[in-house]
């Protein structure tokens, strides 16, 4: 059971070795990288290439470590009890089991994907460090304990938004997926476009790293971005040549609000086309 | 060898661990990779190094200690775990050529053999390329170990690009040990915010339950309410006037970008050193002067105390009264850097100046004393272990 990309997701040599090692020694797998590069993606493809259940648990920032687990509804009950209804005897009917529950209790092995693990408190980490390492946890209402049957393949994504706990990422195989470099981001763009004519790709690869590496954007387009893009200028069908930066009256490259989403880039952009015109 | 590799790391800084260790052993011993230098780099790190802001420390730490080296064959001397060289051996061989190797003396003889091999070869380093045997000539080139495996042969090698990927330093602007700038200013900010909201806890709303358990007719009815955010309380002194003002202002520029962060957060300025007045507004310098004596009864204990400023003067300057530069102050700089600190006990001072000049000049080291160790470099690192010290 090797992973070795698909037909979906472009996933470079290195990627490819942190799956199998997470995958090998069912240790969870940490990735975090720019928005758009991927991360969250990679579960899917991992669980559709290796022919396994996908469970996935966003995380917010007021997700709490238990609502995984489970969570124990005594509020309900209590009125219950107070209505004298029937089903209040057993505490089972107020349990209501979370994603990791429910990623132990499955029949096979399945692969869990916990998103944006950065967005919840600093402390979230660090209530699963059992559950990670021993793949168990107790559930104290109903007095059993839950052991995985098949310890799950974990997928972990963050963004940077906050650090993580030094005793969690020991746990944790980490990767950290670059920016594509051109190479890559080519073969990312063949798979979702395998038909796009290769003069119109490689204007469209040109102008988007431009525009990448102007100084002073807030938000740098990432691939999602080069995608979208993409797909305007297939439909509208504009053709390479207006692409081409050489003509002085197209420096603007067509729709390139797809591009550039922030109001204050669009603006520096501008400004900065302005000016290289009248340079000319 | 593992170990030799991973108290180098130790040596350089990276903060590893036995556990991660651990793990990169049970990954060699399932197969994971399989002997070639590229792989164990990538291997190792995933294992060992989980932030890209040591990347780079990182590469140069496997550079040194892999330096010229092609192949893992080299560096693994003869303790490489059997099971390894086991699974590997099943791995690259037919069954065909797993009957000739019984027929040498079964795997035992031929993992003897390999050690063997590996020993020698490491006695003769044959001109820079420390491969074992050459496809061909020795038993285990015969047996056609193929280039994905422990690269035993030499075919692996040659159209491998010349740079290797850790001596490409591809995670230099990673590193959090350079100074703030565009590039990693968001790390920063990061940092700040993660010091500024403490918990989002949840507590019991105890007047909401009451109310809406009585307008619920008696029924229970639990209210939450997420306890407070942002409690921390900030001071900001900023000196002024001198050759650090870019850097200050940059440090100014950060806290500002996180100031809704924070309850509440306040900016002073000061030239050089602290004394009986500062100012709020920098450009009304001269005429809008604070008694620092008010602002120290103003905002109470529960605020801390950043400085940023270079510290770099005549030692005069904090010694002596009358020894300011621009005015005659009645006390001295101590006196008032006591009073700060005395009052506010959660108080760091960042400083700009590299820290490797710091040993080096007279007035950085008293007020490192005088702030009891606690300055810090105005780097991400710095900024990070500041926040650290202010909880
Ligand atoms: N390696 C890749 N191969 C194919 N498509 C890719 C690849 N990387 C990114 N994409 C495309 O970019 C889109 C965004 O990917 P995804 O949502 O997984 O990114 P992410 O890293 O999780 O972003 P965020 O940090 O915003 O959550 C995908 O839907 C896919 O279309
Ligand atoms: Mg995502």
């Amino acid at each position: 059971m090797k992973f070795t990309g698909s037909q979906n997701y472009i996933a470079t040599d290195d990627l490819k070795l942190a799956v199998n090692a997470a995958v090998t020694l069912q240790r969870p797998l940490l990735i975090k990288g720019e928005p758009g590069t991927g991360k969250t993606m990679l579960a899917e493809e991992v669980a559709a290439a290796l022919g396994k259940p996908l469970l996935q648990w966003h995380i917010k920032s007021t997700t709490k470590a238990q609502q995984g687990l489970y969570e124990y509804d005594a509020v309900s009950r209590l009125r219950d009890s107070q209505l004298g209804e029937e089903k209040v005897k057993d505490i089972k009917n107020y349990i209501s089991k979370g994603t990791m529950w429910r990623a132990f209790e499955a029949d096979e092995q399945v692969v869990l994907l916990i998103d944006e693990i950065d967005k919840a408190d600093i402390e979230f980490p660090n209530d699963l460090l059992r559950e990670l390492d021993r793949m168990e946890f107790y559930c104290y209402e109903t007095r059993e304990t839950v052991v995985a049957k098949h310890r799950p393949i974990i997928f972990i994504t963050s963004n940077n938004e906050k650090e993580l706990p030094d005793a969690f990422l020991r746990r944790c195989f980490f990767h950290y997926i670059r920016f594509p470099d051109r190479n890559t981001m080519q073969q990312i763009v063949d798979v979702h476009f395998p038909g796009l004519k290769k003069a119109l790709l490689k204007e469209a690869m040109e102008v988007f790293f431009d525009i990448r590496e102007m100084p002073g954007l807030k938000k740098k387009p990432s691939t999602s971005e080069l995608l979208d893009w993409i797909k305007l200028l297939v439909a509208e069908d504009i053709p390479p040549e207006a692409l081409k930066s050489g003509d002085t009256n197209k420096l603007i490259p067509p729709m390139y609000g797809a591009l550039l989403k922030n109001e204050q880039d669009v603006h520096l952009f501008e400004k900065l086309v302005f000016l290289a015109k009248r340079n000319r | 060898m593992l170990i030799d590799f991973f108290l180098s790391l130790k040596q350089h800084g990276l903060p590893v661990s036995v556990k991660e260790y651990l793990m990169l052993c049970e990954a060699m011993e399932k197969g994971v990779i399989h002997g070639s230098v590229d792989d164990f780099y990538h291997l190792s790190r995933i294992c060992l190094v989980k932030d890209e802001a040591n990347f780079d420390r990182f590469d140069r730490a496997f550079a040194a200690y892999f330096k010229g080296v092609e192949s893992l064959a080299a560096v693994l001397p003869a303790d490489i775990p059997e099971e390894w060289l086991k699974k590997l051996a099943e791995r690259l061989l037919t069954e065909e050529e797993k009957a000739q190797v019984e027929a040498l003396g079964g795997w035992d003889k031929l993992m003897e053999t390999l050690k063997q091999r590996l020993e020698e070869q490491k006695g003769r380093h044959q001109g820079g390329s420390k491969w074992i045997g050459t496809a061909g000539t020795s038993p285990f080139g015969a047996y056609g170990y193929n280039p994905e495996g422990i690269r035993i042969g030499q075919e692996g090698s040659r159209n491998r690009s010349a740079v290797k990927v850790w001596d490409r330093r591809e995670f230099r602007d990673y590193d959090d040990n350079v100074e703030l700038g565009i590039r990693n200013i968001q790390l920063a900010l990061r940092r700040l915010r993660k010091f500024a909201r403490e918990g989002a806890e949840e507590e019991l709303d105890m007047d909401g339950t009451i109310r809406s358990t009585a307008n619920n007719a008696g029924y229970l009815e639990l209210k939450l309410v997420p306890e407070r955010h942002n409690k921390v309380k900030v001071l900001l002194f900023l000196d002024i006037g001198g050759s650090m003002d870019d850097y200050v202002h940059r440090c100014e520029e950060l806290f500002s970008a996180c100031k809704t962060e924070f309850k509440h957060l306040e900016y002073f300025y000061f030239h050089n050193f602290i004394y009986e007045s500062i100012w709020r507004n920098n450009r009304l310098r001269h005429s809008e002067k604070f008694s620092t004596f008010d602002v120290l009864h103003k905002y109470g204990n529960d605020y801390k105390l950043i400085i940023v400023g270079d510290a770099t003067m005549s030692p005069y300057e904090i010694l002596q009264p009358g020894g300011s530069v621009e005015h005659w102050n009645d006390e001295t700089g101590i006196i008032w850097l006591k009073r700060l600190t005395d009052l506010y006990r959660r108080a760091i001072w960042i400083n700009p100046t590299p820290e490797a000049h710091w040993p080096w000049t007279q007035s950085i080291k008293m007020v490192r004393e005088l702030m009891e160790d606690r300055m810090f470099p105005m780097t991400v690192k710095g900024l990070g272990e500041g926040m650290k010290a202010l909880r």
